[in-house]
């Protein structure tokens, strides 16, 4: 089983974001970035599925040269190689036709995302590539195993999962659950450096929607503190001032 | 040409996020001075159907055919698709509900649409263009996205959009696909783990952390979300020790919510907690430490033990019920 995992690279959790360029753009002076935390775990799963001579795992990334050392741990956490596409991932339709165009060319038989990047939250990339494809996705997929030429499923839904029984070849993207993120070990890490990572030319895309600003979100007032042993001030508050039970 | 919203049904009823989306459609209709079309599938009765007119759906196309009973995206998207070609619809709106996240942005590829994913208020008009606000860095921003093709497709986050009664007798019209391409997704089984109210779609959320101590004290939590119809979450530190299901995890990597009610009791409140919660609407900290980070960015905030306060707090919200 051929399995390709979509990586990107996203400021740390931890991050405080902020903007420059007259809010247009993040300020990444100082900011570390990391696998998307969703790609990691989707990441973790491929290497599951494809231990013990099952399969192989590529990974692939949108982005300059930057990225490399993201790459790099992927490549650290156990992915046999790695392509990166030579540019600037201007929005998830870009980056999603970039991943259709190699996956097409090369035959996988599952195309893991995570279910969204935790930069700009689009849930986009999975289903992009199902169309442009035409493949089955599912967007968020708590669980995944795959018998034969077929995936098994846990899809999420408001309160509860779908079970689905999906054929091959088809993109699933990754959230909680899915797997626990791997670490990489020593010779992970030494082996990451020798391990293919090729390099290969954008194909041009419509550019279709552009962001013109950030704005971060209206800080709250004051807290309101509320003597313990008085709880039903705040019930009263909550009624009467804020409205919400 | 009208504005076209697909209405997501859950077992042939509409949830009010449902009306949420079709009250944000008529608004943004209303902006580009035309009607509003709803596009429903599967098994939906009309009494259903004919209530979406109560907020501003003037055409309702109902597609109730076997092949569509259940939800697979890619067959619904080609259906939506389709229904946007025959009404001549430049924008479709969705809910960015969990089948939405699959669905809009298939819909969107299709007919090679500009997509907004997780609008949280209505566009400005640009000339051609519409100008969307939407989530970005899990919160801890807002992005304002510019949708230039022709077409455009949004999704609008659940609960940022308040229902707007706009009456009209809707026309309900039957609808034919005349779909082709199938990719045999077969759907096993539908598990619902709870029957109580979904963290997705709750109005009050009662989330709890490391500061319970353990699983065994959750019972506390759950009273007092059933006392206020709310549904349970939790930080991850709980989730990832296990004492909770991962998918009560709120935070940056687990699931984002903007209830109208948040109520913290024993988390700290970390960055990647604040930033999965920090949409909702009033929130509400109960710790014993005053200097939890979480008291920053609270409405109300009560310093003292979980194990004391949040009893007689169910009992103030039971004789506030009762009186």
């Amino acid at each position: 089983m051929k399995i390709l995992v979509c990586i990107s690279s996203v400021p740390d959790t931890t991050t405080k974001i902020t903007f420059t360029n007259d809010n247009a753009e993040l300020n990444s002076a100082g900011v570390q970035f990391i696998v998307n935390p969703y790609d990691e775990i989707a990441l973790a799963r491929a290497i599951e599925l494809s231990e013990g001579g099952k399969g192989t795992v590529t990974v692939i990334n949108v982005g300059e040269a930057e990225t490399d050392p993201t790459i790099r741990k992927a490549l650290a956490t156990g992915a046999d190689d790695a392509v990166r596409v030579n540019a600037k991932p201007r929005d998830a339709w870009f980056v999603a036709h970039q991943i259709a165009k190699y996956a097409k060319e090369n035959n996988f038989d599952l195309i893991l995302t995570g279910r969204e990047s935790i930069d700009y939250n689009g849930t986009q990339v999975a289903g992009f590539i199902g169309e442009l494809m035409n493949i089955p996705s599912v967007s968020i997929a708590k669980k995944i195993e795959v018998q034969d030429q077929t995936a098994l499923i846990d899809r999420e839904i408001e309160g509860g999962k779908e079970i689905l029984s999906i054929p091959l070849p088809c993109v699933v993207g990754a959230a909680e659950g899915i797997a626990e993120p791997r670490i990489p070990n020593m010779r992970g890490i030494m082996s990451a450096r020798t391990k293919p990572l090729q390099v290969i030319e954008a194909e041009e895309v419509a550019e279709l929607s552009s962001i013109v600003k950030f704005e971060a979100p209206q800080p709250r007032g004051e807290v309101t503190l509320i003597p313990a042993g008085e709880p039903e001030k705040l019930v009263e508050l909550l009624h009467n001032k804020s409205h919400v039970i | 040409m009208s504005v076209l919203v697909y209405v997501e049904n859950t077992a042939g009823e509409f949830k009010k996020s449902v009306f949420e989306v079709v009250s944000y459609a008529k608004a943004i209709a209303g902006l580009l001075n035309t009607d509003l079309t709803a596009i429903s599938i599967g098994s939906v009765d009309p009494s259903n159907l004919n209530l979406l007119g109560q907020y501003g759906a003037s055409k309702i196309l109902n597609v109730d055919s076997d092949q569509l009973k259940s939800f697979v995206n890619h067959s619904y998207a080609s259906v939506i698709a389709s229904a946007a070609k025959s009404e001549n619809s430049d924008v479709i709106i969705l809910s960015n509900s969990f089948s939405g996240k699959g669905l809009a942005p298939r819909v969107a590829a299709k007919l090679e649409a500009a997509f907004a994913p997780g609008a949280v208020a209505l566009p400005e008009v640009n000339g051609q263009n519409l100008i969307v606000k939407r989530v970005a860095f899990s919160s801890k921003a807002f992005a304002f996205t510019e949708l230039k093709a022709v077409t455009k497709v949004l999704s609008l986050t659940p609960n940022s959009f308040e229902l707007k009664v706009n009456e009209v007798q809707p026309e309900v019209v039957d609808f034919d696909p005349q779909l082709t391409n199938d990719l045999n997704t077969i759907i096993k089984d539908i598990v619902r783990t709870t029957d109580k109210v979904s963290l997705a779609d709750a109005e009050i959320v009662v989330s709890g952390g490391r500061g319970l101590k353990g699983p065994e004290n959750w019972g506390l939590i759950e009273e007092l979300a059933e006392v206020l119809g709310a549904a349970t979450a939790c930080s991850k530190p709980v989730s990832d020790a296990g004492w909770r299901p991962h998918e009560e995890h709120v935070g940056q990597t687990g699931i984002s919510v903007q209830p109208n009610l948040y109520i913290a009791i024993g988390i700290s409140g970390a960055i990647q907690h604040l930033a999965g919660v920090s949409a909702s609407k009033t929130i509400v900290v109960i710790n014993k430490d005053p200097e939890a980070p979480f008291f920053k960015v609270a409405d109300y905030g009560i310093v003292g033990d979980a194990f004391e306060v949040v009893p007689q707090l169910i009992a103030a919200i039971k004789s506030y019920k009762a009186g």
